[in-house]
């Protein structure tokens, strides 16, 4: 046989990275195992600090600062009665709590509900002209002069003990704010279980995140802030109405400390259906590259440790990564179901099993598919921690199996419409 | 302010997996192709085999030939060889090599199955078919489903097939014999051309040889 005279490298490279799309793919691929494997080494580093906050943060608070949470509203008459419940059933001193809610001029029965707690010492009541969350924030900014102050969307929910569980944190004096773990309120629909498994992984992420200081978001339901935070910041902005990610990022790039408490449990309503969980996800995701552009100075900052050199880049590229992989194996797939259709179309349709070889050599033993199996085994490997880490335990729900069927097949259609929205310049709405 | 070490413990772990990953499909790639080799190996000594014993029994009767003596892999082995050529991450000079021996072996089995022919008087059953992998032809795509089929559904059928642009003189000196113009898939049916695709119907009524061949299964 014909021995080849090209270096070793050079037949390498020509006989793997067939072209850019090859590299590309390549490319991805290292990039997603790398990200998996760094989360990975940051559970086992952090691994002891999670077994001791589960036992023991919030079982033994000497001092308790006062704290003002704010309830902005728009047209959520049904949810916002049993949110402020949950918020007087906190497990908290009565006179160092007190909540303010901003109808942000509902055109519903908001307000009407909203008044029946006015009598109540702890909650005031505000009103004013529909003008965005962040402007009802900062009407409720205005008067407060607590230690904290937090904010909860009237569609969600706490735990009696989930303020003990952020309180502690703030001990540390470099701490500017807390975020908690956020779960699906009730899941009832298909889409809101598959919800509940991703949430999980959002808890799992943010708290590995917090332990790297590179915390993006500090999600409406419920982050705590030390009321200095605004006095030294300003105040909320539009933020391309996704203002938490706004200050968690105007935060960091002024060195401000976020962490996560991970046993501070808020359970937020979340979509039923696929178009209004499509609506949601194009504004995070629109939200997210429009404020990453914002703060484009932090990528590849060393000045701004893990989040600029590592998470924010990874996080946006990973938008387009997840993009290219899903495009790229649905189009071979589609190809394949073509080629399968004029194959029935030329000879008939005789699916005789008898015939159907089970040769090794028809299966494909190319370098993408080992690694994507090595990726797929270890979001696996996230995903069961990540449950552990958000329920306690693993169970095998339903959930998991709507999780991993369908969202291949969603994300992809808010991914795109949000970085066409970004590329054209195109304003989203809220709802 | 930023560790370092995580990143590094981090892109040394990852390297190891994606390392794992092309050695492991290398190391299964060259197996598929010495799998391929061995195969034809075998089929090339089946038909040296074939001729010798062709060559020893000349003066005997047609009797003497029993079923097995046209190689039974050349089928299999087209196939893979076809699946290897379509997997972007083979060597394309390995399998350029193995390919050019398929069709060799091919012409030397074809060769071997006209003079057994000639001499029992056995109607022909088989096809010489040229394809193209050069330019589009969605044709032949069908056509070797067809074909495929055809193979499945009548098992001593032969189908020889060829790339009609690859560089091997004997494919030239064939293609020259019968003809063939650059217009594929073409087929070549008791020394008929026919181009363009055809269905399995219509093959089982070019070749009426074909329901011969059930008739001869089913007696042995």
């Amino acid at each position: 046989m014909k021995k080849s005279k090209k270096p070793f490298i050079i037949q390498l490279i020509s006989a793997y990275i067939m072209d850019i799309q090859t590299l590309l793919l390549y490319i991805s691929l290292f990039i997603a195992l790398f990200f998996e494997v760094f989360l990975l080494i940051t559970y086992l580093e952090v691994y002891d600090e999670l077994s001791f906050e589960e036992k023991h943060i919030g079982t033994n608070i000497e001092k308790f600062p006062s704290v003002t949470i704010i309830v902005p509203c728009l047209n959520e008459e049904r949810t916002i009665q049993k949110t402020l419940k949950s918020l007087l059933h906190l497990d908290y001193p009565k006179d160092k709590l007190s909540i303010i809610t901003v109808d942000d001029g509902s055109t519903d029965g908001t307000l009407r509900k909203l008044n029946g707690f006015k009598k109540h010492p702890q909650i005031s009541v505000l009103s004013k002209k529909n003008g965005g969350k962040h402007t009802a924030l900062n009407l409720a900014l205005e008067k407060i002069n607590s230690d904290l102050v937090g904010c909860l969307d009237a569609d969600s929910f706490v735990n009696p003990e989930t303020l003990r569980k952020i309180i502690p944190f703030f001990d540390d004096l470099s701490v500017m704010a807390v975020t908690p773990s956020i779960k699906v309120h009730e899941p009832k629909s298909i889409l809101q279980y598959a919800q509940k498994i991703e949430y999980s992984w959002g808890i799992f992420l943010r708290r590995m995140l917090s332990s790297i200081g590179a915390l993006y978001v500090t999600p409406g339901p419920f982050s705590i802030f030390r009321t200095r935070v605004f006095k030294e910041l300003g105040d909320y902005r539009h933020g391309h109405h996704t203002e938490d990610m706004e200050l968690a990022l105007r935060m960091q790039k002024n060195h401000y400390k976020i962490v996560n408490s991970h046993m501070a449990h808020v359970y937020t309503s979340t979509p039923a259906q696929l178009p209004a969980l499509y609506k949601q996800r194009v504004r995070w995701t629109y939200g997210f590259l429009n404020n990453a552009i914002d703060y484009r100075e932090m990528f590849f900052n060393k000045k701004y440790g893990h989040i600029g050199m590592f998470i924010l880049p990874i996080a946006t590229s990973s938008i387009f990564s997840t993009l290219y992989i899903i495009g790229k194996v649905f189009w071979a797939n589609l190809m394949k179901v073509y080629d399968f259709f004029v194959r029935i179309q030329t000879i008939g349709f005789d699916l005789d099993i008898s015939r159907l070889s089970f040769d090794w050599f028809f299966f494909n033993t190319g370098i993408v598919p080992f690694l994507t199996l090595s990726v797929t085994m270890l979001s696996l490997l996230l995903l069961y921690l990540a449950i552990k880490l958000a329920e306690g335990k693993v169970r095998f729900s339903k959930g998991i199996l709507y999780y991993l069927v369908f969202y291949v097949f969603i994300v992809p259609l808010w991914l795109t419409k949000a970085v066409l929205n970004t590329i054209f310049k195109k304003q989203i709405s809220w709802r | 302010m930023v560790d370092s070490r995580k990143y590094i413990i981090a892109f040394v772990i990852t390297t190891v997996i994606f390392g794992t990953a092309i050695f492991v499909s290398n190391l299964l790639n060259q197996k598929k192709l010495e799998d391929v080799r061995s195969i034809e190996n075998r089929v090339a000594l089946d038909i040296l085999s074939s001729e010798t014993q062709f060559a020893l029994l000349e003066e005997t009767s047609c009797r003497d030939i029993g079923p097995g003596f046209l190689s039974k892999e050349l089928g299999s082995l087209g196939e893979k060889l076809s699946y290897a050529e379509n997997q972007t991450e083979f060597n394309t000079e390995d399998i350029e090599y193995l390919k050019r021996f398929y069709f060799l072996l091919e012409i030397k089995d074809y060769l071997l199955m006209k003079r057994l022919m000639k001499k029992c008087s056995i109607e022909p059953t088989f096809i010489l078919y040229f394809y193209s992998t050069k330019d589009a032809c969605e044709d032949c795509e069908r056509v070797g489903y067809v074909l495929t089929a055809l193979r499945d559904k009548y098992p001593d059928l032969r189908v020889y097939s060829f790339d009609y642009h690859f560089d091997v003189e004997a494919i030239n000196t064939l293609v020259s014999i019968y003809k063939v113009k650059p217009d594929l898939p073409a087929l070549i049916i008791n020394g008929e051309t026919y181009y363009g695709f055809h269905s399995v119907e219509e093959l089982e009524e070019i070749v009426p040889s074909l329901k011969e061949l059930i008739i001869r299964a089913k007696a042995v």
